[in-house]
């Protein structure tokens, strides 16, 4: 069924109020470049289209609290340009300026990424391994909660875009002696889906020798986008160094499950991708949090 | 049959309004029921770029752009790149360096170069790339595509649009 009513709330209690009056028949629609083509393939049936692109305020990116938060609305464009975001989440920046082509990420919306719950997801990957929480507006109020806790399986998020909608995302901004690395490989450079995508950002110690803490994700490794814990417990404590890293990539492959595809490729050859990926995602990140002070203070 | 709803736009610099299914889109408002069918329709799913407009200036996949996404904003397509008769500048540009073979994605090329030229009259040919990258053609290969935009900003807005 294709929906019969589009409206276009300027309030989030608007958006709210009317999803609630359609009872699970009403969805909402973001930049749409994924619901638009759902919708028509019949993969999801609408009776009415919400659209929050008019609500004012929640395209907006800013620093807040030493976090930097981008509302719901904002484009993949606007993000990957914003200097905010390339400076103080970095891969954020770089996964969002990947995705598909300049006219999608003119309109595809960095919580319709999320949303859309599909493993593969650029900016789902880079907000894992930024620790991101996402705000989350119902009928019963406004809440934090990571990011990592909204997919389900494949296509299928926590957020249900019948009831609720994801008002912002916010990531803790890149401390001193901090940084985060985006890595992709796909057939092209544009318009391909990745092969293998992998968000890594580490902390060091003061002098830059060892990692105090590293989040390594990786997708589209499992039926979610998919964060290599024992990796990531293994990389802390130990010095930052070609060996470490070799071991922590050797050990994401064992932890990631990525099929053959006709879509993407063979499993060995995205076994050796993982591989690959995560040592330079690591080694950029390693070597931006030591050398590039300077970047925090422009 | 859905219920139809009235979409007001400002198209090529002139305000119209269209009855349209609120699942329409963009692509389809400008084709079937205005009958600008010079946006093609290539892949129909976001992933060729024929269909390419400018929404508020933006280039857009109008193939995946709900139509009522438009509403109350300003629409280009290829039809007003033209003025008073006069070809603009990229199309002439595209023309003399024999950018065109099939054509099928000549409309949504054109517009993806005037925005880019919009916003930076002189691209390097590594800018024009990136910003074309999102425009796939599958005869001629991109280096007489280049050539014809970087000729264009070598032109400049005054000598013909």
């Amino acid at each position: 069924m294709l929906p019969e009513d589009y409206v276009t709330p300027s309030t989030v209690e608007e958006a709210l109020a009317t999803l609630a009056s359609h009872r699970g028949r009403a969805r909402i629609i973001a930049g749409g470049s994924d619901l638009i083509l759902q919708l028509r393939r019949g993969e999801r049936a609408v009776g009415c289209l919400v659209d929050i692109s008019r609500i004012p305020g929640l395209d907006e990116i800013k620093l807040q609290d030493s976090h930097v938060v981008i509302g719901a609305m904002a484009t993949h464009a606007r993000i990957e340009r914003s200097r905010l975001v390339r400076e103080r989440a970095p891969a954020l920046a770089d996964a969002c300026s990947r995705i598909g082509s300049p006219q999608i990420r003119n309109v595809g919306t960095l919580a319709g990424n999320v949303v859309n719950a599909q493993p593969a997801a650029d900016g789902s990957i880079a907000l894992l391994a930024l620790d991101a929480e996402a705000e989350i507006a119902n009928l019963t109020g406004r809440q934090w909660v990571p990011v990592s806790s909204l997919f389900v399986s494949p296509g299928v998020s926590r957020v249900d875009a019948s009831a609720e909608l994801v008002i912002a995302f916010r990531v803790r901004a890149q401390a001193p002696r901090e940084a985060s690395a985006f890595e992709r490989l796909a057939r092209r450079k544009a318009l391909a889906l990745p092969l293998i995508n992998v968000a890594a950002r580490v902390l060091l110690d003061a002098d830059g020798s060892r990692i105090r803490e590293a989040r390594l994700a990786i997708g589209p490794v499992a039926p979610t986008p998919f964060r290599t814990r024992q990796a990531e417990d293994f990389l802390a404590g130990q010095p930052a160094e070609r060996e470490t890293i070799e071991e922590a990539a050797e050990m994401a492959i064992r932890e990631c499950k990525p099929r053959s595809s006709l879509l993407r490729a063979g499993k060995e050859y995205r076994l050796e991708l993982i591989r690959v990926l995560s040592r330079r995602a690591l080694i950029r990140a390693i070597e931006t949090a030591r050398g590039d002070e300077h970047v925090q203070d422009r | 049959m859905s219920k139809t709803v009235e979409l007001h736009m400002n198209l090529n610099g002139e305000d119209v309004r269209v009855d349209i299914e609120p699942a329409d889109t963009l692509a389809e408002v400008l084709r079937e029921r205005l009958g600008l069918t010079g946006t093609k329709i290539g892949c129909g799913e976001g992933m060729c770029g024929a269909c390419t407009v400018l929404v508020d200036g933006t280039p857009v996949n109008s193939c995946i752009y709900a139509a009522l996404k438009a509403a109350g904003r300003h629409v280009q397509t290829v039809e007003g790149l033209s003025q008073d008769g006069k070809l603009h500048r990229l199309q002439r540009a595209f023309l003399e360096q024999g950018a065109v073979q099939c054509g099928y994605c000549t409309p949504g090329l054109l517009l993806t170069a005037a925005a880019l030229l919009r916003d930076n009259p002189h691209p390097t040919e590594p800018e024009i790339r990136a910003a074309i990258s999102g425009n796939l053609c599958r005869c001629t290969g991109y280096t007489k595509i280049v050539a014809a935009i970087q000729a264009a900003s070598r032109s400049g807005p005054r000598s013909g649009s």
